[in-house]
């Protein structure tokens, strides 16, 4: 629970991992990459005294995750997003059973998100009920550019992921949380692309699908797709740190997100340990759109950060939010107009 | 023997396909060496996992360009650092192409697709960028679906706006409307600003992978990282 000026705010971080990217468990130089990249990311977008050594970033404890989300972040609940990575780490670079320790030890805490992917074909399809059935999960997160011996990614359109997307409905796994990646094949292609959700959205509209990272660097086909489906939502994991380094450019996609989708599909997300939610708890809610833009892209009220921090996700998950956290319809008022005068 | 500058200057003229900006302004170029009608030079990129295709697409290009300056005979471009550093090297140093590069990986056409999804968006955000120029001056939307381009007055937005619509095979006449789709059909007045709102879009997130990318770039080889700016 964050407080701030009189307001109060549920917090539910959707976009977490508990990922081992040391060197011993590596499996190869696409390990190393994948860490390095996450560290790249990490680097570049957090205040200075956030910053950890790359040592503790590539492997941290069960402690700093308590201490950094519930003790010192204003977190209420976390969802755990897996991210497979076998091809890349011996044992797995995030997978559910690693999340589980810390879900089972701190069942209010945290929610458990699994994963699939349809190259595993039939036996795939059964250790996913067994997955589900074993940790009574309610979503998953795909990687579509996740590595699979000679292949480099999968389409949401592939026969196959619609065998699993079926089952996801019929175990009652409702939010479907798609991560793109830089590797897809046909390698001609924009690996980017997030038109693949639209057309699972459009076949599957008893499930949710969560963008992660708002579809970035595609924000605009993301948008273009989640206005015209109503089951899409937008996770902010990645877009959130730009708050402090551009914040004007951050401005500018929440501006378009409540365009394009409003108030009521976008989703926070710190992607812990990336970022770290109390900077971006704060920042969040002591953010305002530029005054020059307001023209542009309105204005942000504590109705709409509630919404934002914690509500929306609260609503897809199920979870009970405090009654002292007033939960009224919030007034769009960060509607974007194009403007006839832009500056 | 051609000069550094000369190279350089072919160089800038590469841009990265997703991004719209020069090789040389992204800081993607690592290192340049001419010896005689040998020339060598080396790109980086933000991270090592950044999309291979566009990777591909700029290695090449920065190729053709060196091997354009008067006096090159031989050119070699190398890419530094990169998941997919040794194939795209190899596949250069063989010429084999980008399905040789990455046999069993492709599908159909070459990247020419892949190109022609990335032009659509820099044209679109070039012409988004002008018409918010021109709509600060004072013009109204439904004027700008009227304007011609000889009626725009020369600025920098309208000089790389001409560039990517030529580029992209549309005309760029003076009696040619300002407003148009990718597919070069006139925009009519009432459709005007839907039209440049999805534009807007577009620029911001074209803008916005180009902060990003210079930022990650900035941290990975301990460069300054140029700071937002604010109009």
């Amino acid at each position: 629970m964050y407080e701030k000026d009189g307001e109060k705010y549920f917090v539910v971080d959707g976009h977490i991992h508990f990922w081992d990217g040391s060197p011993e468990n590596q499996a190869n130089i696409h390990g190393k990459q994948f860490i390095e990249c996450f560290y790249g990311y990490h680097s570049a977008l957090s205040p200075e005294e956030y910053l950890w050594p790359q040592e503790k970033f590539e492997k941290y404890s069960e402690e700093d995750i308590m201490h950094d989300l519930f003790e010192i972040g204003y977190v209420d609940v976390a969802i755990f997003q897996p991210t497979y990575l076998k091809d890349f780490y011996v044992n797995g670079f995030n997978t559910t059973e690693q999340d589980a320790v810390l879900k089972e030890k701190y069942p209010d805490k945290f929610i458990l998100n699994g994963s699939f992917d349809p190259r595993s074909g039939e036996n795939g399809l059964k250790a996913l009920e067994e997955l589900v059935n074993r940790y009574d999960l309610k979503g998953v997160k795909l990687y579509t550019a996740e590595w699979y011996g000679r292949s480099k990614g999968w389409s949401l359109k592939d026969y196959w992921a619609k065998r699993y997307l079926e089952k996801c409905e019929e175990l009652g796994v409702k939010n479907i949380h798609v991560h793109k990646g830089p590797t897809i094949t046909p390698l001609n292609r924009d690996a980017f692309d997030v038109k693949d959700v639209d057309d699972a959205a459009t076949e599957f509209q008893n499930l949710n699908f969560i963008v992660e990272h708002v579809g970035l660097p595609r924000l605009e086909d993301f948008c273009w797709i989640a206005v015209q489906e109503a089951n899409v939502y937008g996770g902010l994991a990645v877009a959130m740190p730009f708050i402090y380094s551009r914040p004007r450019y951050f401005a500018q996609i929440i501006g378009e997100l409540l365009y394009w989708l409003d108030e009521d599909r976008i989703l926070f997300a710190s992607d812990y340990a990336i970022w770290q939610p109390k900077w971006l708890v704060e920042m969040f809610v002591d953010f305002q759109i530029p005054e020059d833009m307001q023209g542009e892209y309105g204005t942000l009220t504590p109705d709409i950060k509630r919404k934002i921090l914690g509500l929306n996700a609260a609503s897809l998950y199920d979870l009970e939010v405090p009654s002292e956290v007033p939960q009224e319809e919030a007034v769009a008022a960060g509607e974007a107009e194009y403007p006839e005068k832009p500056y | 023997m051609p000069t550094e500058a000369e190279i350089l200057g072919a160089l800038s003229g590469v841009r990265d396909p997703e991004l719209d900006e020069p090789i040389t302004d992204l800081k993607f170029v690592a290192d340049l060496r001419v010896a005689e009608d040998v020339v060598d030079v080396r790109l980086r990129l933000p991270t090592p996992f950044c999309a291979p295709n566009f990777a591909y697409l700029m290695v090449a290009d920065a190729r053709e360009a060196v091997l354009s300056v008067p006096g090159v005979q031989r050119a070699r471009v190398t890419l530094d650092d990169h998941h997919a550093s040794s194939e795209i090297n190899a596949g250069m140093a063989d010429e084999r192409g980008f399905e040789g590069t990455f046999p069993g990986n492709t599908e159909g056409e070459s990247l020419d697709e892949l190109r022609t999804i990335f032009r659509r968006k820099a044209f679109i955000s070039r012409q988004e960028k002008l018409c918010r120029t021109l709509l600060a001056a004072g013009y109204s939307a439904a004027e700008l679906a009227q304007t011609q381009l000889g009626e725009v007055p020369a600025s920098e937005a309208k000089e790389k706006y001409l560039s990517r619509r030529e580029e992209f095979g549309l005309d760029v006449s003076a009696k040619a409307p300002l407003v148009v789709d990718p597919d070069g059909n006139q925009i009519p007045k009432d459709a005007v600003v839907e039209h440049l709102r999805f534009a807007r879009i577009t620029r911001v997130s074209i803008e916005g992978n180009a902060g990003m990318c210079r930022g990650l770039l900035a941290t990975r080889y301990g460069i300054p990282d140029p700071e937002e700016a604010t109009p």
